[in-house]
């Protein structure tokens, strides 16, 4: 038997130290109301307890007591709202300057894929100091990503990306847990996140992902898929180019325009006629709807988002990392 | 227990369970109080069940490495332990069993509004129960008692559709229940009963019933289009199908929410009658407690999102329902201070019903208070669906729902059969039933914030210190609630005549003779002094 008995999480990121804080805030107040009402109830059951055939005085109530015993908790309530609500709208912004980890749940396990190419399952590695963001997708049912040492969870929803960011402090390895019930082995959803200083992540990268980067691994399946025939990168074929499309507002033929993001290019590879842009007819390209796993799908995205928005070729945004492929295989097989 | 029930010699004055015999004159009975009974020994197999399956879930996890059983027999026993524990224990528990019993007789009337739907839901409700046992049988369940989509409908391959039905068909159960209570209260009042007057335990089920009548539609349409999803197809809630399975989310907790008050609502009725009686005391600000029922029933049917906030719901959505759950924790503060501020003053006696009082508003009110953190948005995103989730909802839920429904049955029991049950067992299996919980779920608090995962057949093994405790706790709340149905039985036989108020108490009820006649009363109660009139004095003001 594991003699180990931990009664409090490690905390690896600001957030979690503040909402360790919140926490103590919350449990203080708790204790201290408890304290109060059990203790009134203890003195008045010792009190006033039966001596014989005593009949008490009524009393009928107080206004006065009724309303300070709303008002008071309801305003300590307020502080419990106001504080919880800063970390929420703290944990939904990522800063521009994140770095970006795409992450794909599937019954039961999590593929963990970087720009610069490597990629994991049941693993993640991330530097200390520097904000990462994770775009989440899920390949069936939902799951959910949660690492108790950062105090951050996000449900993973199929049919559209999450995200979620964070930026860890404390070097170590990390529970990583699906949180979302997602059938038979849910409970073996459960990997470990490493964090990492700088340096030793940066050579942690320069050993991955022999099959080049994300965008590289994009424009492989671009032409696999057969994408490049309509979609021509430097003239016009039967459907857009798709050279600086990424980031920008495109017309719709119903006259709308959509910000091209990450969840319109997922939704225009597997729903191409949900929103079609300006010029070009309907039912020209097929769905992609179950041709294409969800990582794919990222590595299109990435791909799209490497063309920029000049004409001058091929220009990843993305980090260029090639290297060998020792986190990739592991992947290989199970594809 | 039917053998002893008909027993008439030992009983000399005509009362509702010797008036006939035979179980023709059971099972078409419109008696509300034998329908009561019928209801008793139905939720009892139901919870002794759901209990089953809570003792293995227990053993299971005695151990990191999930051992005992295989994983999908393990989803099974949450899912199952889940279903019938809420749909078949926990929403009808006191409605059915004491509501029926109690509130014709509290209001002063020979029976229901509607006696004949009154059997008619009991005989719905066993529909549900079978279709659920069905479930079971044939192989069980294992999509957890919230039915999440897109596994419910595309993924699970266990019998989700005859579980659904279950459910979908124990809420018109529910519903006639509802509907009857809210007419009767509306229609049946004896002369005198104003609405001001009536004792909590009736307002407590009344705004219950109101949340039964206008919430349980909801989940039945969604659990229909579950099945409508997973039988044909239809794309509703799968993503693959042109679905969205946080809709199913937002309807599910529409109901499911509200359903929570369902639960406990009837159970602070209870309390306001055993408190007041125990403390010799009326109620201090009834109008407040009464009120903050209805507050609850209202404002409990804007907190739905509080379950989502990791769904990548909008965060302004977020902010509106966090407030509104800050919110809704007012009345039952309102109730807990209410309660304790009665005592002030009183003429404490610590009989068993009493003593399950005082736990229930402990246990609550841990229960309450933690309810707060899952209601703080940041704290939320830690702490939902780990096992400090089910910490918070097992105090409100067993300590405080169970707890009550047992002071309930303790302190109406020689009401009902006209017999006493054991004082000193009483007191020890209630103190037996605090220690058991609190043990058993007080270090879920501590896994959940350490972060182990809900639903997870094996864990990591820094968690099992604390999962031993668990379920050594377990075991003790599993023999805490074995000796009450021991003992409940046995004083059917050997216990001591009741006479009519043995307690001391007010309220009609306690004014019929125990157990009382078919029809109650002789002659019509005329009402002419408000609820809970324990004081002397007072009863010559007003009488």
């Amino acid at each position: 038997m594991q003699m180990q008995m931990p009664l409090w999480p490690e905390a690896a990121s600001a957030v979690a130290t503040e909402i360790d804080y919140l926490y103590i805030y919350l449990t203080v107040v708790s204790v201290v109301m408890s304290v109060l009402i059990f203790g009134t109830i203890f003195v008045f059951a010792l009190k006033y307890r039966r001596r014989g055939d005593e009949v008490p005085e009524p009393i009928h109530g107080s206004l006065r007591l009724e309303i300070t015993w709303s008002v008071i908790p309801f305003l300590v309530m307020l502080t419990f709202f106001w504080w919880g609500a800063k970390i929420y709208f703290l944990n939904a912004t990522p800063p521009p300057n994140s770095m970006d980890v795409y992450a794909v749940g599937k019954q039961w396990m999590w593929k963990v894929q970087y720009p610069e190419g490597q990629r994991e399952i049941n693993e993640m590695h991330v530097p200390i100091g520097r904000p990462v963001k994770i775009t989440l997708a899920s390949e069936d049912v939902i799951h959910s990503f949660f690492i108790p040492a950062l105090r951050i969870k996000h449900d993973v929803v199929p049919g559209h990306y999450d995200t979620m960011w964070f930026t860890a402090t404390k070097p170590g390895r990390y529970h990583l847990f699906c949180a979302e019930y997602c059938g038979t082995e849910h409970s073996g959803m459960v990997g470990w996140v490493t964090v990492m200083q700088p340096a030793d992540y940066e050579n942690w990268l320069a050993g991955g992902g022999s099959s080049g980067t994300m965008a590289q691994q994009g424009e492989h399946l671009f032409e696999q898929l057969g994408c490049s025939t309509c979609h021509l990168l430097d003239r016009q074929g039967r459907c857009p180019i798709l050279r600086g499309v990424y980031g920008s507002h495109v017309q719709l033929t119903d006259g709308k325009t959509v910000l091209a993001d990450d969840a319109y290019l997922r939704e225009s590879i597997l729903n191409p006629n949900a929103k079609v842009v300006a010029g070009y007819k309907p039912n020209v390209m097929p769905s992609f709807q179950g041709q294409i796993s969800e990582e794919g799908i990222l590595q299109l995205i990435i791909y799209m988002k490497s063309l920029g928005i000049s004409n001058a070729p091929g220009a990843p945004t993305a980090a260029l990392q090639p290297g060998a492929g020792a986190k990739a295989t592991q992947d290989g097989g199970k594809q | 227990m039917s053998t002893a029930l008909q027993e008439p010699q030992t009983t000399e004055t005509p009362n509702y369970l010797n008036a006939e015999y035979g179980w023709k004159s059971w099972l078409f009975t419109t008696d509300h109080k034998r329908i009561a009974v019928l209801y008793l020994i139905s939720i009892s197999v139901m919870f002794a069940l759901g209990g089953v399956f809570a003792m293995l879930i227990r053993l299971e996890l005695l151990t990191p490495q999930g051992d005992l059983v295989n994983s999908d027999t393990y989803n099974k026993f949450f899912t199952m332990h889940g279903v019938t524990m809420v749909f078949f224990f926990l929403i009808p528990s006191i409605p059915a069993t004491l509501g029926n019993f109690l509130i014709p007789m509290m209001i002063g009337a020979k029976d229901l509004a509607f006696p004949r739907i009154n059997l008619l839901s009991w005989y719905i409700y066993i529909a549900g129960a079978l279709f659920a046992l069905a479930a079971i049988v044939m192989g069980g369940v294992d999509t957890g008692w919230t039915f999440y989509t897109p596994f419910s409908t595309t993924y699970s391959n266990t019998f989700v559709i005859t579980a659904a039905t279950g459910v979908f068909v124990a809420g018109f159960s529910s519903i006639l229940t509802g509907l009857n209570f809210i007419v009767t209260v509306h229609k049946m009042r004896a002369p005198g009963m104003t609405w001001g007057r009536l004792p909590l335990f009736v307002w407590a089920n009344y705004a219950t019933a109101l949340i039964q009548v206008l919430g349980t539609p909801v989940v039945a349409i969604t659990l229909a289009l579950v099945a409508l999803e997973r039988g044909f197809h239809i794309g509703i809630f799968d993503p693959a199908i042109g679905g969205d399975p946080i809709l199913f989310q937002h309807m599910f907790w529409f109901y499911s929410h509200p359903a929570v008050y369902i639960m406990i609502l009837p159970g602070m009725g209870v309390m306001s009658e055993i408190i007041t009686c125990f403390s010799r005391k009326g109620i201090f600000g009834y109008s407040f407690i009464a009120g903050s029922s209805l507050g609850i029933a209202i404002i409990g049917f804007l907190v739905w999102g509080h379950h989502m906030f990791v769904t990548g719901m909008s965060m302004y959505a977020g902010l509106y329902f966090s407030l509104l759950t800050m919110l809704v924790a007012v009345p039952s503060a309102i109730k807990v201070f209410n309660w304790t501020a009665t005592m002030f003053r009183g003429s404490i006696s610590y009989e068993t019903p009493m003593l399950y009082a005082f736990g229930f508003i402990g246990l609550f009110t841990i229960g309450g208070l933690t309810g707060l953190y899952l209601g703080t948005l940041g704290m939320d995103v830690h702490l939902t669906d780990t096992y400090f989730v089910i910490a918070h909802f097992h105090y409100v839920m067993v300590g405080g729902m169970v707890v009550a429904y047992l002071g309930g049955l303790h302190f109406w029991w020689p009401k009902i059969t006209g017999k006493m049950y054991p004082e000193g067992w009483g007191k020890f299996s209630a103190l037996l039933v605090f220690a058991g919980f609190n043990l058993t779920f007080f270090p879920q608090f501590i896994l959940g914030y350490l972060g182990q995962p809900r639903r997870y057949h094996a864990y990591a093994p820094e968690f099992q210190v604390l999962n031993v405790m668990s379920t050594a706790g377990a075991s003790v709340l599993g023999i805490g609630f074995v000796i009450p149905l021991i003992y409940f039985l046995w004083s059917l036989k050997y216990g001591k005549p009741a006479g009519n108020n043995p307690f001391g108490a007010k309220g009609l009820e306690w004014t019929t003779q125990s157990p009382p006649t078919t029809f109650n009363f002789d002659v019509t109660p005329i009402v002419t002094e408000e609820a809970y009139a324990y004081s002397k004095k007072h009863e010559v003001e007003v009488g």
